[in-house]
């Protein structure tokens, strides 16, 4: 399925934030945003709605705790206990480090994996970037050109009002 | 407005940067051949590192009998340096962690090259234990894996135990959060490269292309990281402390050690990140992105965290003699008036008159002074752990084995070796990955557009504005 598309690209930060902003409000249907900085406010000029990775970290922290604290309890306690100093063989504060490093270390990885997940991100992925001076110094915006409610030249003139630099068309696969 | 704006919030980055000026200066090192200085300091730290690489297979084909260590000074020289690399490793995640949740931006400049030296000096500290050990080859020993001896587990009760999970996790953790970091800055440096460079870059971009929406779960992901680095980076020197402090050792089994050694660890770190930055930023020519602004802020830090452990020494005595412990006493007293009384010495007047000067702003701004200060706390903190673990050690319960301790040539060679790891480690970082966060930076530059203060704004951009304020 090709979709024709509308590149625009913009030289400032605040340019690109009003544009998106202003297209979207308009009806546009805003692709992406491509920018070399995460800007701020952009996500709520483009209408995202908050990431739900936090989940992730915590059901992965979750799990790392309660479960590093289950398998030590298991290991010292049951499976093969050991009279250490006559401590007693469950005793939780002693499990508590142990069971907070895992916690970390699940949640860390959980949710940058998940990330990874998320936004297609593997080594070898063929990045689609559509003007690769997005990762240097330009932020460009890519509208749905199919689902515009109004023609190229209304639209040009709209973006020409927050100083877009360059416009062009493309079809996209 | 904006004039107002740069009273309160001084520039970070001088000299007037554009975003692609920003991707240009901190992707040309990385594109050309390194010059004469890069070899010089290359040469002289993979030397040393070679001289490492001697001693460690010698000590691991002979026996840790090749270390002065005795029956009653059982931790000396491995320890000392173990707990001296960990306490560098610090200052990295305090700085892209902690200072990232106080929204302090202008660790921007500095979080690339110390999460670097984090990782750099907690594998120089691993190297210790790890050769302690005995039989390194048989360091998986210390991973409860089920095995053929029963299953024997691993003693959960034990401090060393608690360790290596916490120096594993911290290494680990620190190493996703530096290459997390590193993604977007991998993918200008590809996008600006042809041939082998933009396949590797590409390659370690993982098709990174700057699209908001990834931005969007990158930063929330970012913001989690650092929750999650902030009380590890204190969990794993507090841990690391409590290898001493579980212990029944005067000197050793107290409750300050936590705090204590988290101040201290975060104190030698900023000093060696100083070190680095200070070097890096005239040989690199970075002297707009690590201003003296930067240097300045460091210092303060530096300053504060140089109290905290002026404090805990002080502390550290007070609890001696207040606590009417004879045993507590003696070994203070010892410190300081034993036959270790000069690396007591050493030690107090290194760290916490050292960074005294830091008080004055003159001091903080002149590169040279601070570069003395650093080396100086470098120094001095080195000798703390040696002071902690030796002086505690060597005059025991019972007179009759009172000993004392030397580090043998081999001992030295491995210091010296592990310095020759950290300092190659960090000049090949240097040439292959972008030493600045460009997208962090780039972020902080606050371009302002040519003025158009003077037209009245139209209302599609009031609403905006509204939308977006």
């Amino acid at each position: 399925m090709s979709r024709r598309v509308l590149i625009a690209s913009f030289e400032h930060e605040q340019d690109v934030l009003k544009a998106t902003d202003e297209v979207r409000r308009r009806g546009l249907r805003i692709i992406d945003v491509f920018t070399p900085y995460p800007v701020h406010g952009i996500d709520r000029a483009m209408g995202l709605k908050p990431s739900k990775l936090t989940w992730v970290c915590f059901v992965c922290g979750l799990v790392g705790a309660v479960g590093m604290l289950c398998f030590q309890h298991w290991a010292n306690a049951v499976s093969w206990p050991i009279d250490i100093g006559g401590k007693p063989w469950n005793s939780l504060p002693a499990e508590l480090p142990v069971g907070f490093e895992m916690m970390v270390l699940l949640a860390g990885f959980g949710s940058v994996f998940a990330l990874f997940a998320v936004c297609r991100l593997f080594p070898g992925a063929k990045p689609k970037n559509l003007m690769p001076r997005a990762t240097d110094d330009r932020f460009v915006l890519v509208l749905d050109q199919d689902a515009a409610p109004f023609d190229i030249q209304q639209l040009e003139t709209l973006l020409a009002d927050h100083d877009v630099v360059t416009v062009e068309e493309q079809v996209l696969d | 407005m904006a004039e107002r704006a740069n009273e309160l919030r001084p520039t970070l980055i001088t000299g007037d940067k554009t975003l692609g000026d920003v991707t240009r200066e901190i992707c040309e090192p990385m594109e050309r051949r390194p010059n004469g200085l890069w070899w010089a300091a290359f040469g002289l730290s993979s030397s040393l590192l070679i001289v490492g690489l001697v001693a460690v297979t010698y000590q691991i084909a002979t026996g840790i009998g090749t270390w002065g260590l005795n029956k009653t000074v059982g931790w000396g020289f491995d320890i000392t340096n173990f707990v001296f690399w960990v306490g560098i490793g610090h200052a990295g995640t305090l700085i892209s962690a902690v200072l990232f949740l106080f929204r302090q931006k202008w660790r921007t400049s500095v979080n690339r090259s110390a999460e670097a030296m984090t990782l750099f000096a907690v594998m120089c500290a691993g190297i210790f234990p790890l050769i302690h050990m005995g039989r390194p080859w048989l360091a998986y020993w210390m991973a409860p894996y089920p095995n053929t001896r029963g299953s024997l587990w691993i003693n959960f009760k034990s401090p060393l135990v608690w360790d290596f999970f916490a120096i594993s996790t911290y290494f680990l953790i620190s190493a996703v959060f530096w290459y997390v970091g590193l993604i977007p800055d991998f993918a200008t440096a590809r996008d600006r490269n042809d041939g082998w460079r933009k396949r590797i870059y590409g390659l370690l971009s993982l098709g990174w292309n700057g699209s908001s929406r990834t931005w969007h779960h990158y930063e929330t992901v970012y913001l989690l990281l650092a929750g999650l680095a902030t009380p590890l980076v204190f969990s794993v020197h507090t841990i690391v402390s409590m290898d001493f402090a579980t212990s029944v050792i005067p000197g050793w089994h107290t409750t300050i050690f936590p705090p204590y050694f988290v101040a201290g660890a975060i104190f030698s770190g900023l000093a060696m990140v100083l070190t680095l930055m200070l070097i890096m930023r005239k040989v690199m020519s970075m002297e707009n992105y690590i201003t003296v602004t930067h240097v300045e802020s460091m210092c303060k830090l530096m300053l504060a965290m140089g109290c905290v452990v002026a404090m805990a020494y002080g502390t550290e005595f007070f609890t001696a003699f207040f606590s009417g412990n004879v045993y507590e006493q003696f070994v203070f007293k010892n410190r300081a008036m034993g036959p270790f009384y000069w690396a007591y010495w050493t030690m107090v007047s290194c760290n916490v008159l050292g960074p005294q000067l830091l008080w004055f702003k003159w001091a903080r701004r002149n590169l040279v002074v601070v570069f003395v200060i650093t080396i100086i706390v470098n120094i001095g903190m080195w000798f703390e752990r040696f002071v902690i673990i030796v002086t505690s050690l060597h005059r025991d319960f019972l007179p009759s084995s009172w000993a004392d301790y030397t580090p043998t040539t081999i001992e030295l060679a491995t210091l010296a070796g592990s310095f020759g790891l950290f300092f190659t480690c960090f000049l090949l970082f240097c040439r292959v990955c972008p030493v600045i966060a460009m997208a962090e930076v780039k972020g902080v530059l606050r371009i302002e557009k040519p003025s158009t203060a003077d037209e009245p704004a139209t209302t599609e951009e009031r609403v905006a504005e509204e939308v977006l304020t």
